[in-house]
């Protein structure tokens, strides 16, 4: 074999559903919508009103000293808020909390945000205009770039093994839990922050996302929103928020007693080559990037229990999906538990991997699978097994799980875990 | 312009100072050295210097914000400035 086993420790978020992982996961069961009218001014000038924001403001929490949080953006506030939660659930010290100290040169961070900083750009932009370059706080540069929130979280707990941010639009922070699985598995790492975060319910997004037509325009109903592979499904809904897992070694994880949540087992990427926002109607891409994750996890279709789909809510891109489970699995894919986690939290674009990856993780521990909420009439073109009205009992025993993330580029990413025995 | 009496900018300091770097305002004393005493990075001071600029209504140049070494050169400073206009 050779391969190094990758296991996850720690886990750590903040979302539409709650402020960190035991009150998303019990929301999540719950069927809760994150979905909410925006409490903006002039909301009539957008085309769309409504957004999954954070159930709790990362100032509410306390976690980030005041001046600190002055000097990030809001999207690495929410990182930061996870990773530290992650951290202590991995049982490593932080700040008052006793546990392990780790190795710095041993500790890696892979942290992704699809955008970065966009609140900050534009406020500073406006400072800018407003008042002169003077008046731009000198750390603006620091709050817009993308790797700020990677940045910030190996600057916390003194990861100096490397910091990584990549970016792929929606499928980067499934793409960092890739990177940190390498990481390991390449002996450059002991134990990887991996995760992803995003911060952009902002006017010009809801704009921009509306000019695109890719947004769900239900201003009448937020809740009702958000409604993956049901026949009357518009587009999807904006989230934002954090999520971050701690990935380790196995050995490492063995020889200091952690807890250990599920094998992080492997990762499968592919590029459709086919169009900047579109995939195509037969899902090969998507096909191409499962295949590989399963050739990389060593696993067989057959022993895939659930998928934890890409699911948006968009008219095209659901249906497309299914098509590539198909492709990937054959008969298979009919005894697959589906469910789309965006149907409660939105679509967190950049955290939306690490999320779903997180959601898959407790899945598998719990043999949960929470359900897709608002599939009300199944789309005609859809005859797989879509969990919804309530959770799914998984059998126990041996369970593995893939979770798929797509993103705008024609980027694929698949991750896959294992049930820890 | 009217001479600003030094408790007064003393105070201003400090607000600033706890709200930008989060060091509480009763350490803000005449003869703290921002660097070596209170910790403060460039990058902070630039922050800073640009909030006392607005709240005392003066403008600190680049140039000169590198001899506000203490407390006491920004009062001395803010104070001089007042003197001449």
């Amino acid at each position: 074999m050779g391969k190094t086993r990758v296991v996850v420790t720690g886990l750590g978020a903040s979302t539409p559903i709650g402020g960190d992982v035991a009150s998303t996961w019990d929301g999540l069961l719950a069927g809760k919508s994150g979905s909410r009218t925006l409490p903006w001014d002039n909301l009539d000038a957008l085309p769309v009103q409504f957004a999954a924001q954070a159930a709790v403001e990362p100032a509410d929490t306390g976690v980030i000293p005041k001046p600190r949080m002055r000097r990030m953006d809001r999207c690495q506030q929410f990182a930061l808020i996870a990773a530290i939660e992650a951290m202590k659930d991995a049982g490593y010290a932080h700040g008052d909390t006793e546990g392990l100290t780790i190795d710095s040169d041993r500790l890696g961070v892979v942290l992704s945000s699809g955008i970065g900083g966009l609140h900050s750009a534009l406020d500073s932009y406006d400072v800018f205009k407003e008042k002169g370059w003077r008046r731009v706080s000198p750390f603006t540069v620091p709050m817009l770039m993308p790797n700020g929130s990677a940045a910030h979280v190996g600057l916390e707990f003194n990861a100096t093994a490397g910091i990584h941010a990549l970016v792929s639009a929606c499928s980067s922070s499934a793409e960092a839990i890739g990177y940190g699985i390498d990481m390991i598995r390449a002996g450059r790492a002991d134990t990887v922050i991996a995760g992803g975060t995003e911060a952009c319910i902002h006017p010009l997004q809801m704009a921009s996302f509306g000019a695109m037509r890719a947004m769900s325009t239900r201003n009448d109903a937020p809740e009702l929103a958000s409604r993956p592979y049901d026949k009357a499904r518009d587009g999807f809904v904006l989230g934002e928020g954090a999520a971050v897992l701690i990935l380790e070694s196995e050995e490492h994880a063995r020889a200091r007693g952690a807890k250990i949540y599920a094998y992080a087992s492997g990762v499968g990427y592919s590029a459709d080559g086919h169009d900047m926002v579109q995939p195509p109607e037969d899902g090969r891409g998507a096909a191409k990037a499962m295949q590989r994750c399963l050739a990389d996890a060593g696993l067989e279709p057959e022993q895939i229990i659930h998928i934890n789909a890409h699911g948006t809510s968009t008219p095209q891109g659901d249906v497309a999906e299914l098509a590539g489970i198909k492709k990937a699995f054959g008969d298979h894919a009919y005894r697959l538990n589906i469910t789309a986690t965006k149907s409660m939290t939105g679509h967190l674009l950049g955290g939306a991997g690490a999320l779903e990856a997180l959601v898959t993780v407790l899945t598998l521990r719990d043999g949960l699978v929470p359900p897709t909420v608002n599939l009300e009439n199944l789309d005609d073109a859809v005859d797989l097994d879509i969990v919804h009205g309530e959770p799914r009992k998984l059998a126990d025993g041996p369970a593995a799980a893939l979770n798929n993330s797509f993103g705008f580029g024609g980027h694929n990413v698949t991750l896959a875990f294992e049930r820890a025995l | 312009m009217a001479e600003v009496s030094t408790q007064t900018i003393l105070d201003g300091l400090g607000e600033i100072v706890e709200e930008i770097v989060g060091i509480p305002a009763a350490d803000v004393t005449p003869e703290k050295n921002f660097i070596d005493d209170l910790d403060i990075d460039s990058l902070s001071m630039v922050e800073i210097a640009v909030a006392a600029q607005d709240k005392f209504g003066v403008e600190i140049p680049d140039d000169e914000l590198k001899n506000l070494r203490t407390v006491q050169d920004v009062v001395d400073y803010v104070q001089g400035l007042a003197a001449k206009a």
